[in-house]
């Protein structure tokens, strides 16, 4: 997040003359302003999470979904059925857990990359330039559901596209190239985002910055790499932790995409949870785990923010 | 100023890879749409054998279709203006203010981002249920229930990237506004908002888009009547036949408008993200 | 005040927004029920076309007005789960056999002991296996069978002639011996197709294929016994289908739906197809319907010691009652109508599925032999899958092991009986150690 230059709370500058009541209106003015915000964030988003941590500590199952009160208390117990790893249960998630950094890293890494050298490239305007962008922009405007669904009609052994067009008999859907599949999938799907982003940073660097490198006789890849880059590294902040973020806890491609039985080698951990807890309704298990992706969703944006701020502090 | 051949290379393969990247699945849903049902799952050909507008005239009535997109329209549109508007002031507050609790509020709000969906989706309902019980106010199954809740859904980001617009804008503009005898709404009024109407579009495609596809609390909070797109694309899959040639058809019916949005929209957008984005 | 407009701006919309989109709540009364209708049949409005004759008959005898939901069967659970935690749903609603018991863990639903049953004429009228699948044993159900299904082995019949095979397999070893005489993959026709990237038909066949070994999956008070050695022979038969005796095309193993194999079948790129009773399905691909017949899952040449006679598992969906519901008199009525001879008849014509009460069946439009096929096996060789509340939990880890089995299998790796038994005691566990 920016290390914002704050304003004075209460313009002191001269003219108001301001009186008591006046100031202090003026002192309540950003809750005011934040109260919607905060009134809505806590109804729907803090509220049921502090809850839904709450039902991590109970032995929630469909036996007492009825009525939560009379659900016994569970203590750690669910924390510590989910963090054994030597049973069969914890393997698995750890497993997922594993699979999934992988998926995350890889899929955002290309995102970024493809978007900032679509972006890059396109910078110079070329004929067919506007249709271009619109094109790249379609993947995020079809609806998730058909867009995985058509991949997975063109990962099809016999009667899929890239079969057909490479020639060959092998697996996409299951087996080790399950994995890829739903990376191609995820990056399909997402990059356009990022392209969307890097895109727009780019327009705020004043063309002046390039002209006078190019005069003092630096080549386009010098240009990129110090001049672009780190005028864009407040966006490739933003950019990159959202993106490992939602791809991190994304269901929804893999869902589809492996009709809801997602094989071994592409077990993501948000289909893990699904189908290990809540899918049989076994809610207190569910929420510990939850929880846990979530400290763990904290830790790694913390550790990512104080690197990132640090290290522009040293730039600036 | 000519730019090396390496890099006019460069940018014919890599544009070149990306568009037909984007194309070809693109393609297999439009070339889907247009067959019969049986040859969808067929062999895969790249040119219908046997062309058929019929998926788009099935596509209205296997599903209520039109309703659904009024439903999405409506869902969607009311919670990204009402979003937007909420994240604003959110924003204002955040950028030009220092006050207790801010960074906690922005901390907050980025945690929101990492929990899944299905945790709290039953302490929702819940408070949905009993706010209706309580006040009368029908939450559950109902539009605005909905509503309220993709407005929030989209806040934390909203919040976060209009902000950092706002902090672009010089606060000699403000200050500018309020010497002439506005207060500091009138200054965001009258000066903040205007210059950054870009940074607003960007983020209203956000909201909007995040409402558009959002399937697993339209599942469980909508009804026969306010059922939105988004979970309405699977109905297509019934008991007796999976229609895949309709699901083409009707996604790719329902992204044109999003396109055209998109499309007009592009000037503001390219502009818009960048007075954000760069500090 | 600026912030007061803008405040007051605000409320107006979204109050606006509210007075446009909610949806005022509905009065209850005793002349008035809601019921949710799961999806049978080719699109929601085609099982709401279906149903709303028979809703208007309902209302002209009994006054009562029922106000009809048709679910998709993506949302029906969750919607269900919504409706038990908050105690807001509707009165009657269909649910999938196979949720029995774990919506009885609930406790959410109204039992249907022998008094309730009465009420709607009386236990006998149902058929034994599909009230089974009502709920665990020893406790009352919680629900009555609605629309029953059962499996059976659908066959090409010209695919058949063209090899010289005058009859559908009747035991397992002419399953396979056919399978094998019907497969040529230069020419890519395979002998059977299996849908077995799919983890819940997987865990039905491990079921069917477990109990004709003698497999009991759990022990009577509802503690999970997975992995015994006939459960690994009931599997170890299954996949051998692919493994060892090659009549199942290695694709299959990509197949997470039965619109693959129903296009196999009608394409002639397989031969046979285990399935529940699919007419309406084959139709809507342009299957030619005279090329299509159906006959009973083989059962095992010899007996197994211990085996029971099963080729079937009990399909099907039940109607329940919500335990809060405000009308509960109305909502035995409609349950007793729609169980009713003529309803019964009525609807499972029009579905294509098979009628859950004996009196139902002297109906013309079940005397055709593939319905008698089916109607045979659901009414005396059909067994409901285990009635306990982690049933989709079983589902869901055996399925998805079977299904990992079929990958390994398909990409030329060996799956064995020993580590069959690994998965299976890794399932064990978790569901053991899960209560």
């Amino acid at each position: 997040m920016s290390t914002v230059t704050p304003a004075p709370v209460a313009p002191a500058t001269g003219a108001s003359s301001g009186t008591p009541r006046r100031t202090r209106r003026r002192a309540a003015l950003p809750y005011l302003l934040l109260l919607p915000a905060l009134l809505l964030e806590l109804l729907v988003h803090i509220i049921p999470i502090v809850v839904g941590i709450g039902m991590s500590f109970l032995q929630l199952t469909q036996f007492y979904i009825r009525n939560w009160s009379a659900a016994p208390a569970a203590g750690a117990a669910n924390y510590r059925f989910v963090l054994d790893f030597d049973s069969g249960a914890g393997k698995s998630l750890l497993h997922s857990f594993w699979i999934t950094c992988e998926y995350t890293v890889l899929s955002v890494g290309v995102c970024w990359l493809f978007g900032t050298a679509a972006a890059t490239l396109m910078q110079r305007n070329f004929r067919g330039r506007n249709l271009l962008r619109t094109l790249f922009l379609v993947p995020y405007a079809l609806p998730m559901y058909a867009a995985v669904i058509t991949w997975s009609f063109m990962f099809q052994r016999d009667t899929g596209l890239i079969n057909s067009v490479l020639g060959s008999h092998t697996f996409w859907l299951i087996g080790d190239n399950s994995f890829w599949s739903l990376v191609v999938v995820n990056v399909w799907r997402n990059w356009p985002f990022a392209f969307l982003i890097v895109m727009a940073g780019l327009q705020n660097i004043p063309a002046e910055l390039y002209e006078a490198a190019a005069i003092d006789g630096a080549g386009w890849w010098r240009q990129f790499r110090c001049i672009t880059q780190p005028m864009l590294r407040p966006v490739n902040q933003v950019l990159l932790l959202v993106l490992f973020l939602w791809t991190f806890n994304d269901f929804n491609t893999p869902y589809v995409l492996f009709g809801a039985s997602a094989p071994h080698q592409a077990s993501l951990i948000s289909i893990y949870i699904y189908q290990s807890s809540f899918k049989t309704w076994n809610f207190g298990q569910g929420s510990a785990m939850s929880v846990l992706l979530l400290l763990f969703l904290l830790l790694v944006s913390g550790v990512y923010l104080a690197l990132t701020a640090r290290r522009r502090k040293a730039y600036v | 100023m000519s730019e090396p051949r390496g890099l006019r290379w460069a940018r014919v393969l890599v544009l070149g890879f990306l568009g037909l990247f984007t194309l070809v699945p693109i393609w297999a849903m439009v070339s889907s749409s247009l067959k019969p049902l049986g040859d969808v799952q067929g062999n895969w050909h790249w040119f219908p054998t046997h062309p058929t507008l019929q998926p788009y005239l099935d596509i209205w009535r296997t599903v209520p279709l039109g309703r659904y997109l009024m439903n999405s329209l409506i869902t969607s549109g009311c919670a990204t203006v009402c979003s937007v508007l909420i994240a604003i002031f959110a924003a204002y507050a955040i950028s030009r203010y220092r006050f207790r609790g801010r960074n906690f509020f922005s901390m907050t709000l980025l945690s929101t981002q990492m929990f899944p969906g299905i945790l709290f989706l039953l302490p929702l309902f819940l408070i949905f249920v009993n706010i209706g019980n309580a006040t009368g106010v029908e939450l559950y199954g109902s539009r605005l229930g909905l509503i309220i809740t993709y407005l929030t859904f989209s806040l934390p980001f909203a919040i976060w990237m209009l902000a950092g617009y706002f902090d672009s804008i010089p606060r000699e503009l403000d200050e500018a506004a309020m010497v002439d005898g506005n207060g500091p709404i009138g200054a965001l009024i009258r000066v903040v908002i205007p210059a950054a109407v870009p940074g607003i579009a960007a983020v209203s495609i956000y909201a909007f888009m995040t409402a558009w596809g959002e399937v697993l609390f339209a599942s469980v909070m909508t009804d026969d009547d306010t059922r939105t797109l988004a979970v309405g694309l699977q109905e297509y899959s019934t008991q007796v036949q999976v229609y895949w040639n309709q699901v083409m058809a009707a996604s790719l019916i329902v992204s044109v408008p999003v396109v055209i949005g998109f499309l007009l929209l592009q000037r503001y957008l390219v502009a818009g993200l960048t007075a954000g984005a760069v500090k | 005040m600026r912030i007061g407009k803008m405040a007051a701006a605000l409320a107006v919309v979204l109050a606006a927004t509210g007075v446009t989109a909610a949806c005022g709540g509905s009065a209850d009364s005793a002349k008035e029920l809601t019921y949710w209708a799961s999806n049978q049949g080719t699109s929601l409005d085609n099982d709401k076309a279906v149903l709303q004759p028979e809703l208007d008959k309902f209302q002209q005898q009994t006054g009562i007005k029922v106000k009809l939901e048709v679910v998709p069967w993506t949302d029906l659970l969750n919607r269900i789960l919504a409706a038990t935690t908050s105690g807001k749903g509707p009165d009657v609603l269909n649910i999938g056999n196979t949720w029995s018991a774990s919506l009885q863990a609930t406790g959410a639903f109204l039992p249907f002991d022998d008094a309730t049953l009465d009420q709607v004429g009386g236990k006998s009228r149902f058929l034994g296996p599909s009230l089974a699948a009502t709920g665990a044993s020893g406790k009352p159900p919680v629900g009555v069978p609605l629309y029953g299904q059962a499996y059976g082995l659908y066959y090409n019949k010209k695919l058949f002639a063209d090899a010289g095979i005058a009859q559908p397999p009747a035991t397992w070893s002419e399953l396979v011996a056919d399978g094998k005489k019907l497969t040529d993959p230069a020419k890519g026709q395979w002998g059977l197709s299996l849908q077995a990237g799919q983890a819940t038909e997987n865990c039905h066949y491990a079921a069917i294929l477990g109990a004709q070994h003698g497999a009991t999956f759990f022990t009577p008070d509802g503690k999970p016994q997975l992995a015994s050695d006939q459960a690994v022979a009931g599997i170890q038969q299954y996949i051998d289908l692919m493994q060892q005796d090659k009549i199942v095309n290695p694709s299959d193993a990509e197949y997470v739906d039965t619109a693959k194999s129903l296009k196999d079948l009608a394409d002639g790129k397989a031969a046979m197809f285990m399935n529940q009773a699919s007419a309406g399905s084959f139709k809507t691909i342009g299957m030619d319907m005279s090329n299509l017949g159906v006959a009973p899952i083989p059962l095992p040449d010899n007996p197994i010691a211990g085996d029971r006679k099963v080729t079937s598992f009990v399909a099907g969906i039940n109607m329940s009652v919500f335990a809060d519901t405000k009308n509960r008199d109305g909502a035995l009525q409609f349950v007793k109508f729609m169980t009713s001879a003529p309803e019964q008849a009525q609807l499972n014509k029009t579905y294509g599925s098979l009628p859950t009460v004996t009196d139902a069946y002297s109906d013309p439009a079940f005397q055709a032999a593939d319905v008698k096929v089916f109607q045979t096996v659901l009414s005396s060789t059909a067994e409901p899958m285990p009635q306990v509340p982690q049933e989709s939990q079983f589902e869901t880890l055996v399925g998805t092991a079977m299904k990992s089995m079929f990958a390994d299998i398909a990409s030329g790796k060996s799956v064995d009986a020993a580590s069959i038994k690994s998965s299976l005691t890794d399932a064990d566990q978790q569901i053991a150690a899960g209560k």
